[in-house]
């Protein structure tokens, strides 16, 4: 991560008399012109950029699972590039077996006004596992859970892999994966007492507490339970 | 009150404390807003000045269990969500009711899915369920003159009315289990759940 804050606007690295944004008209379904930081990160990156490709005017990357943190690091730190915004990390699984799981990230350089998406293949069979991001966007944290969660997709690194939109004690699996079915697996009642038998309270993890800044305000005794790994509400 | 039943044997005492308690809780019922969706925003149009629960004595809205008479859920539950609906209505002290408002919360509406729950009767006592995805303003205002009615007509010598309900020591449900599962058929764990058939 680069050191030291320096506010950066919209556009800001441009030159002065770049034109102004605007909505772009007649985008071909599929080529057209191609985002330049694709071309440069084949040469940052070499082989490991499998496939560049540009649907609806927006350029999509294809990376190496090996490469693909180095690829996002420099893509956020090289100065002409400057991606500075993660907007979505996500995944797609598709209906045919045989397309591999595609884990997708959308990054966004606000000085140069430019869109990438970034997107590695998992291979059927292989283990559904890919390197965080967390520690070059803090923002990845809760994006990277809910893939988890919906997806079953492991972030190596992440400080703190739980469900996100799920209970944590949820059994039945990962609910966006075509082989789980619409209603779960479990049936109405079971589902029911399951949800039932949660603690509502019980759920704010030292994490979160610190997340609110709420921890330094906390009197000592509580501190202390606290860092026991007692949880609240219990 | 001209429409209060009078029950034969009991004392014209009874009958008329219960048609004046009556009188004073059906014109004077706190509601508790559970909105979840966009049947809160129909309770919020409800509430305001155009169609104005207050004029069923709904003037002051409880955002407190504890202060509240009528517990009105709008909108879906999800099985996250379903502890916490179960102990905000633990929460609310007797006499107590509620109303469900709008399909999904009186049956999961169209969310026949892993995360909704179908229908909050399986986890607190219901006494109007009111249709509609979502309903009108009028639908709500309908719904709780029908409690209003229901209000009116109950009795003191009734202790049934005001016990608190509890749910099956077991599943911890207002419904049996093998109820709830037959009345959700079809399922199974095909994965061929889907309403298009693809």
């Amino acid at each position: 991560m680069s050191n030291g804050f320096t506010p950066v606007h919209a556009g800001g690295a441009l030159a002065s008399d770049a034109p102004a944004p605007a909505t772009l008209k007649n985008v071909p379904n599929r080529g057209g012109a191609v985002n330049p930081s694709a071309a440069a990160l084949k040469e940052h990156v070499g082989d490991a950029v499998k496939r560049v490709d540009v649907v609806c005017g927006e350029t999509t990357v294809v990376v190496d699972r090996a490469r693909v943190h180095d690829a996002i690091q420099w893509l956020h730190d090289d100065p002409a590039q400057r991606y500075d915004y993660l907007s979505d990390v996500t995944a797609v699984e598709f209906r045919d077996d045989e397309r591999p799981i595609e884990v997708v990230w959308h990054l966004r350089s606000l000085p140069y006004r430019r869109f990438i998406r970034v997107k590695v293949l998992l291979e059927r069979g292989s283990t559904l596992e890919v390197p965080t991001v967390w520690d070059i966007y803090r923002a990845a944290n809760w994006l990277e859970r809910e893939c988890y969660d919906m997806f079953g997709i492991r972030f190596a690194g992440h400080p703190d892999l739980r469900r996100i939109l799920m209970w944590e004690q949820y059994r039945e699996g990962y609910p966006l994966r075509k082989d789980f079915p619409l209603r779960g697996r479990f049936s109405r009642s079971e589902q029911l007492r399951q949800a039932l038998a949660a603690n509502p309270e019980a759920r704010y993890s030292m994490e979160e507490l610190s997340i609110a800044d709420a921890y330094e305000d906390l009197p000592t005794e509580m501190k202390r339970r606290l860092k026991a790994g007692e949880k609240t509400g219990e | 009150m001209s429409n209060v039943e009078l029950h034969g044997d009991e004392p014209w005492i009874t009958t008329k404390l219960d048609a004046f308690v009556n009188w004073g809780r059906k014109n004077s019922l706190w509601p508790m807003p559970f909105g979840t969706a966009c049947c809160a925003i129909e309770f919020m149009a409800a509430a305001a000045s155009k169609y104005d629960i207050a004029r069923f004595g709904m003037e002051r809205q409880a955002f407190s269990p504890r202060q509240a008479d009528l517990l009105i859920c709008a909108g879906r539950v999800p099985f996250k969500l379903a502890p916490v609906l179960r102990r905000i209505w633990q929460q609310m002290p007797q006499p107590k009711w509620c109303i469900s408002m709008g399909a999904c919360a009186s049956t999961g509406g169209m969310f026949d899915n892993y995360a909704v729950v179908q229908g909050i009767d399986c986890i607190i006592p219901v006494d109007v369920y009111v249709p509609g995805c979502p309903p009108r303003p009028e639908g709500l205002l309908y719904g709780i003159m029908m409690l209003q009615k229901k209000v009116e007509n109950e009795r003191m010598s009734d202790r049934s009315l005001r016990n608190e309900m509890e749910p099956d020591a077991k599943s911890q449900l207002h419904i049996a289990p093998e109820v709830i599962d037959e009345l959700s058929e079809p399922f199974g764990n095909s994965v061929h759940q889907t309403r298009s058939g693809l």
